[in-house]
């Protein structure tokens, strides 16, 4: 069986939930061999083992991670030259899409950004679903040409856990001049917020221009339902969230179990990114803002007296 | 300096966007459109920095005739020259062959006078994929320094482009040398709105119209028969029926958590 490169997600060794997605989506395609860059493999390991690695491609040269995006890339090329795979699978992040696209041009391979389900395609290749047009359309599409190259959205598919070996080899590699072009000087890490990554989250709850610059609400209201925090592009570019919780065409595309808009408009921009949530529910003071059109439950209400009293109802439920 | 910056003509995003049923492509003909406006923030970032300095902002565009509506607000915001590359054959193309184009079209210009600096943006308001800008980095062998929150050119024509990149585990900043590609994203800056005189001045601004064969491409290098993705199939997603909307009357948050709770969120 061929075998599906997987591009390991992760910081300092510790696997991101997308990569055990990404390693079940392999095994539908064929063997799932990771692709791991940095340090931290020793932690990362059985991770990747319990999700189904058979093997697990790595450097361990620290230029890599120097540069942006094109050392990564030129790797994936190597070994895409060197075991023939089905396919290579990558977090449909911006850098993760950023190594695809440089790997579809090296490799002359079509490429699938955002898809939010890859199955085995008939006579082989591979068979994707997208959401477009702010997930007014469903997509089918498949490579024509090359390796398949695919961008998965996070929460594409359920992880399973089967064992691999997660065999490691150590392969030999430099980055050559070119792609030393673009050299990280500075990286200063986030502080964690203790709450779910956004794009990974079962919940999400969303604070806009409502909020007047006050979270709180919005954050207990969060917590109580150990959701993760967003935010519209109104309160982000008024300093009042930072810009990596920005939901929408230029933030984040989330697609929860579930989705809570407090004091959002729902203009189409912010729907682009939020549009495909199973369940969605609006608190609003006004019964005509856009966002109602979608919601499977609103409140027309001030979200500093609604979210405040949901909050203590659903504490002294889990009591 | 001499800065081209790729500007994308889109379907209005609060328009009806749908497909052609013929060949599952995005219609592009009978929606309205216009220049997309995450490539505003392109362009408005390209006159600040020939205006802090020196330089020529040229606007180039691979898209149908009415793409030209695109370049004409380029222009009316204030860049100096407008290149339009249409062709019939081009129709269907996927990302990688609009990058090949992008970049014939470069090395064009470029002969003319080199190219410092080739600034894009972030992604486009149709596709959405913002995978062009390094696909044409890849293919003019430029260092790319992508979705920058802030730029700084320093140095001019041989000088450096550095950037802070927003990322979700890190906060970077990112140099390379000119000649260089940048991709910006909608927190650079505030695009300008057309002044008059920049409305009128436009008029004169030249505007060039290349066809493939003026890039020394072949139609079978684009277009729908050259993608190397097939769309197969679209289908509407079912509109969302509206739920219950309750009016808070003391209860909102009560009847809020009863809602969770019935759905087992709680
Ligand atoms: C190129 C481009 C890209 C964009 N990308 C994004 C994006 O990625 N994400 C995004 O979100 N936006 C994006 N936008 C902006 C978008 O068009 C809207 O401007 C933005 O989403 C509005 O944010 P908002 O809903 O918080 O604010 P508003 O539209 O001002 O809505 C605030 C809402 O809060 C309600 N409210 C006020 N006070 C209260 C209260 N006490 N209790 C309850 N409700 C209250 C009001 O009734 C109103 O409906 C983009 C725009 C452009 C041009
Ligand atoms: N047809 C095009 N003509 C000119 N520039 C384009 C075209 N398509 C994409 N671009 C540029 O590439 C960026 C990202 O587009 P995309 O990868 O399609 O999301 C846009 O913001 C433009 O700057």
């Amino acid at each position: 069986m061929a075998e599906v490169l997987v591009l390991v997600d992760h910081v300092e060794g510790k696997v991101r939930k997308t990569t055990s997605e990404l390693l079940t989506i392999a095994r539908r395609l064929g063997e799932p061999s990771a692709v791991f860059v940095g340090a931290g493999f020793e932690t990362a390991k059985e991770t990747l083992a319990r999700f189904g690695a058979e093997k697990v491609y790595r450097v361990e040269s620290p230029e890599v991670l120097e540069h942006l995006v094109v050392p990564q890339a030129e790797l994936l090329a190597q070994l895409v030259a060197k075991v023939t795979p089905a396919a290579v699978l990558v977090p449909a992040s911006p850098e993760g899409k950023e190594i695809a696209a440089r790997l579809a041009v090296k490799t002359e391979s079509g490429l699938i950004t955002d898809a939010v389900d890859v199955q085995a395609g008939e006579g082989g290749g591979v068979a994707t679903t997208q959401s477009v047009f702010a997930g007014s359309y469903t997509v089918s599409a498949t490579v024509t040409k090359g390796t398949p190259i695919v961008a998965v959205k996070p929460n594409s598919a359920a992880p399973q856990e089967v064992a691999g070996a997660a065999a490691d080899e150590i392969l030999d590699f430099t980055a050559s001049e070119a792609a030393k072009g673009a050299q990280i000087i500075e990286s200063k890490p986030k502080a964690a917020t203790g709450r779910p990554e956004l794009t990974e989250a079962a919940i999400v709850v969303s604070g806009g221009r409502g909020t007047g610059g006050d979270f709180s609400k919005v954050e207990d209201f969060a917590d109580s339902l150990g959701a993760a925090v967003g935010a519209s592009r109104a309160a982000v570019d008024a300093g009042w969230y930072p810009h990596t919780s920005q939901v929408g065409q230029t933030g984040k595309q989330v697609s929860p179990q579930l989705y809570v808009a407090c004091g959002i408009s729902g203009a189409i921009q912010h729907r682009a990114g939020m549009q495909t949530s199973k369940t969605i529910v609006a608190v609003n003071k006004d019964n005509e803002a856009p966002i109602f059109e979608l919601v499977d439950f609103g409140v027309v209400g001030d979200l500093f007296t609604v979210l405040p009293q949901a909050t203590e109802a659903i504490k002294a439920a889990k009591d | 300096m001499n800065i081209v910056v790729c500007v994308k003509y889109v379907p209005d995003a609060q328009a009806e966007r749908t497909f052609n049923a013929s060949d599952n492509t995005t219609d592009r003909e009978n929606v309205d459109g216009l220049l997309s406006e995450l490539d505003e923030y392109a362009v408005e970032e390209a006159l600040k920095i020939v205006e802090a300095g020196e330089g020529e902002v040229t606007v180039l565009t691979v898209g149908p005739d009415q793409a030209a509506d695109a370049i004409k607000k380029a222009l009316q915001m204030g860049a100096d020259k407008g290149v339009h590359v249409s062709d019939p054959a081009i129709h269907g193309s996927d990302a990688l062959a609009t990058s090949l184009v992008l970049a014939e079209a470069i090395k064009k210009l470029g002969a003319e006078s080199p190219v410092d600096l080739v600034v894009t943006g972030m992604a486009s308001t149709d596709g959405t994929m913002g995978v062009v800008p390094t696909m044409l980095a890849e293919r003019l062998g430029l260092p790319a320094v992508t979705f920058a929150s802030e730029l700084s050119v320093e140095g001019g024509a041989g000088g450096t482009a550095t950037i802070r990149r927003d990322g979700d585990a890190s906060t970077q900043t990112v140099t390379a040398s000119l000649p260089a590609l940048v991709s910006v994203t909608d927190q650079i800056n505030e695009p300008r709105y057309p002044s008059f005189k920049g409305i009128m001045a436009a008029k004169k601004k030249p505007v060039e119209s290349w066809a493939l064969a003026d890039l020394g491409l072949e139609a079978s290098q684009v277009g729908l028969e050259a993608a190397w993705t097939k769309v197969e199939s679209f289908d509407a997603r079912p509109p969302r029926t509206q739920g219950e909307i309750v009016t808070d009357e003391g209860d909102g948050g009560t009847r809020l958590a009863e809602f969770l709770s019935a759905r087992k969120f709680v």
